[in-house]
């Protein structure tokens, strides 16, 4: 687990696929997630949780107009919320997926 | 702890862990372990895991070039999944908190995020529940599949549980460690009945969902005394049964101190008791429990077991097997019996619709002479070699003894013209186990050296019920006055013909029946060897007038109820110490 001290970043952005944030964009997002050294959490109101696993964020149940807050924290935390915000906001289910790292 | 009522079947108790045969269709029961077994099960999911994902990054690299994104996708998601750490965790928390088998918290927490996509409004978010499944699915096919094929390579003593047990499948049981048998299916004559009894393990059966509430793994204790099995039992009960089984063994030796005492009334009177085997390594056992001889060995055995047809010379080798350790002591083989319940492998592909009342047993054989006459050689041919009797099954008229018997004669020709050696006057009898050879016995008797009573399907087909059927299994009652009839017509035929008849049903092996088939007068009875002790025992504290008198007043009764509770408290005063 990173210190969590050295930079925090927070970001609001509402899920606009109509397939919701769910499988393949589930998928993406933890995938890039899983990229960064930051402790990511997401919160859907009060529910929080964690942005790397994939069972929790499916759980989530963000369907298209869903409001969710993206808090990284640790050193790579203001780019990490930064890309995790873009694919939350895709619109497009026709958009190929992203090239596998 | 759960206890579940069948029917004991075989006696005796045993405390082991269960695997479960069959148990893909089965779905995945509720249970926990003991908490320090906790340790064992995260590393089977851990395994199970890393498994399951080495199985499916495979199937992805084997698609690499499928044009469908959405597929490849899925896989994707798969692995995701069972890389999830937070997942991993949530089930390895159930199985430390509530101290579940592996399978089980998977099953509960993947159903429990099926629910709760299930319950989403959300088209796209409902739809993802069969990803769930098939992920659940995955994982327990590598928790649950690895002790599948556990069974055909035992290493350590294990309780088998299935829905019911066929011969082709017992057959390749390693029996040396199976402690117990449990099954959903099944009355007190099915297979896993008689071969439990043969291998003289505790056994309960008709148990109805055995295969639902056991897991593999599971701590079981079979009581094949009271048709209860205890599932996951604690340590009280646990303790409990170590005491009984300790006890049970101590009776045990007690018995086996008599297996080179004769079975004799206390006026004197010898009985003569035999086993009944199916393979011929069981002919051993028979002597060691005090068995004066085979009076019943099944060859159905040498059919189901290969892939092809027995030869003559694995008939021979078997039956040569099964002579050795008996000396003058007769051992009798019943020709092949197969049909109805149990298929060759030619009848396999073609069921019949009523195979019970179909072409099965001799009548079979009559249709098949070639496999028939090879049968008959060996029988012949090993006739030289020891006290060999032979008996036909399921004979319902005299044109059907006779066919049988001109087969013999034709086969002892052709063995006679090649110079190979038999015993000319080997002795050939019959089963007598349908109502209509019971009633025609008296002509039947003139043209035999021998009845045998299979009393399993005597009763069944006199009463018309089938031994298998839990619904109808109240009804199979060996004291239905209409059997008790039967078996006297039998046994005055026979006396009136001077030839011997013996009773080798399982009714020989249920001690409350002994005085009243003795005061009929059958001094021979056949029997699955491990219960011969006990019947011997119970055989040396009773005299032959009194079973003459308490057959008397047993055929009096109107109704078999009454007979039995007749006959059971005869054998509380005969032996007021046991159960």
């Amino acid at each position: 687990m990173s210190d969590g001290r050295t930079s925090n970043a927070e970001r609001t952005a509402v899920v606009r696929s109509p397939e919701g944030l769910h499988m393949r964009p589930a998928m993406q997002f933890v995938e890039c997630a899983n990229g960064f050294k930051s402790r990511i959490s997401i919160y859907k109101e009060e529910q929080c949780v964690d942005g790397k696993s994939i069972m929790q964020i499916t759980m989530l149940a963000a369907v298209q107009g869903t409001k969710l807050r993206i808090v990284a924290e640790g050193e790579d935390s203001a780019k990490a919320v930064e890309e995790l915000a873009e694919i939350i906001e895709q619109d497009s289910l026709e958009k190929p997926p992203q090239p596998k790292k | 702890m759960e206890i579940i009522k069948g029917i004991g079947v075989s006696p005796g108790v045993a405390i082991c862990s269960a695997v479960i045969y069959d148990a893909e269709k089965s779905r995945i029961p509720r249970r926990s372990v003991a908490p320090e077994s906790a340790k064992k099960e995260i590393r089977r999911l851990r395994v199970a895991m890393a498994e399951a994902v080495q199985e499916v990054a495979n199937l992805q690299t084997s698609q690499a070039d499928i044009w469908d994104n959405k597929i490849r996708d899925i896989f994707a998601v798969h692995l995701h999944f069972l890389r999830d750490r937070s997942l991993r965790k949530r089930i390895v928390e159930i199985i430390l908190q509530q101290s579940y088998t592996a399978e089980y918290a998977v099953s509960v927490v993947l159903r429990d995020i099926a629910k709760h996509f299930a319950q989403a409004d959300d088209a796209y978010i409902s739809e993802r529940v069969n990803d769930i499944y098939d992920i659940e699915r995955r994982l327990l096919r590598h928790l649950i599949g690895r002790k599948r094929e556990d069974i055909q390579h035992l290493t350590e003593p294990v309780i088998i549980v299935a829905r019911d047990l066929t011969p082709g499948q017992t057959a390749s049981f390693n029996t040396k460690f199976i402690k117990a048998l449990a099954t959903d299916q099944g009355g007190r004559t099915s297979h896993t009945a008689i071969m439990a009894r043969s291998l003289g393990i505790p056994a309960v059966v008709g148990l109805a969902s055995a295969t639902g509430k056991i897991a593999a793994g599971d701590t079981v204790i079979v009581d094949g005394n009271r048709g209860t099995v205890v599932i996951d039992p604690d340590q009280n009960t646990i303790d409990e049964y170590k005491r009984q089984a300790a006890a049970l063994i101590e009776h045990e030796l007690e018995l086996d101190e008599l297996a080179h005492l004769p079975a004799e009334t206390t006026d004197g009177v010898i009985i003569e008791l035999h086993g009944n085997i199916e393979f011929p390594g069981e002919a051993d056992i028979a002597l060691a429990k005090g068995g004066d001889g085979i009076g019943l060995y099944r060859t159905e055995f040498l059919y189901l077991e290969a892939d092809h047809q027995p030869t003559e010379e694995e008939h021979y080798q078997a039956y040569l097997t099964t002579i050795r350790s008996f000396g003058s002591q007769p051992v009798t083989i019943r020709t092949f019996d197969l049909g109805a319940d149990k298929f060759t492998q030619a009848q396999r592909d073609m069921r019949e619709p009523n195979p019970f009342l179909g072409l099965r047993s001799i009548r079979y054989c009559l249709q098949n002479l070639d496999m028939f006459k090879t049968q008959i050689r060996a029988i012949l041919r090993a006739s030289a070699h020891g006290n060999i009797r032979m008996m036909f099954p399921l004979i319902t008229n005299l044109l059907e003894l006779r066919q049988a018997k001109w087969v013999v004669a034709d086969v002892k020709e052709d063995l006679e013209e090649q110079g190979i050696k038999f015993n000319d006057s080997m002795p050939v009898g019959i089963m007598i186990e349908t109502p209509a050879a019971a009633l025609c016995a008296e002509h039947l008797a003139d043209e035999v050296d021998f009845f045998s009573i299979g009393t399993n399907d005597l009763i069944q087909y006199t009463l018309a019920v089938d031994r298998i059927n839990q619904k109808v299994a109240s009804l199979y009652s060996p004291a239905h006055p209409a059997v008790l009839q039967l078996l006297r017509t039998v046994v005055q035929a026979a006396k009136r013909a001077k030839i011997s008849v013996s009773l080798c049903g399982e009714m020989a092996s249920e001690k409350d029946y002994l005085p009243l088939l003795l005061g009929l007068g059958i001094t021979t009875l056949s029997l699955a060897p491990p219960m011969i002790p006990e019947i011997k025992k119970a055989i040396r504290s009773m005299s032959m007038e009194q079973c003459r008198a308490i057959a008397r007043k047993a055929m009096g009764f109107d109704t078999d109820k009454q007979t039995i509770s007749y006959l059971r408290a005869e054998m509380q005063k005969i032996l007021p110490d046991e159960e």
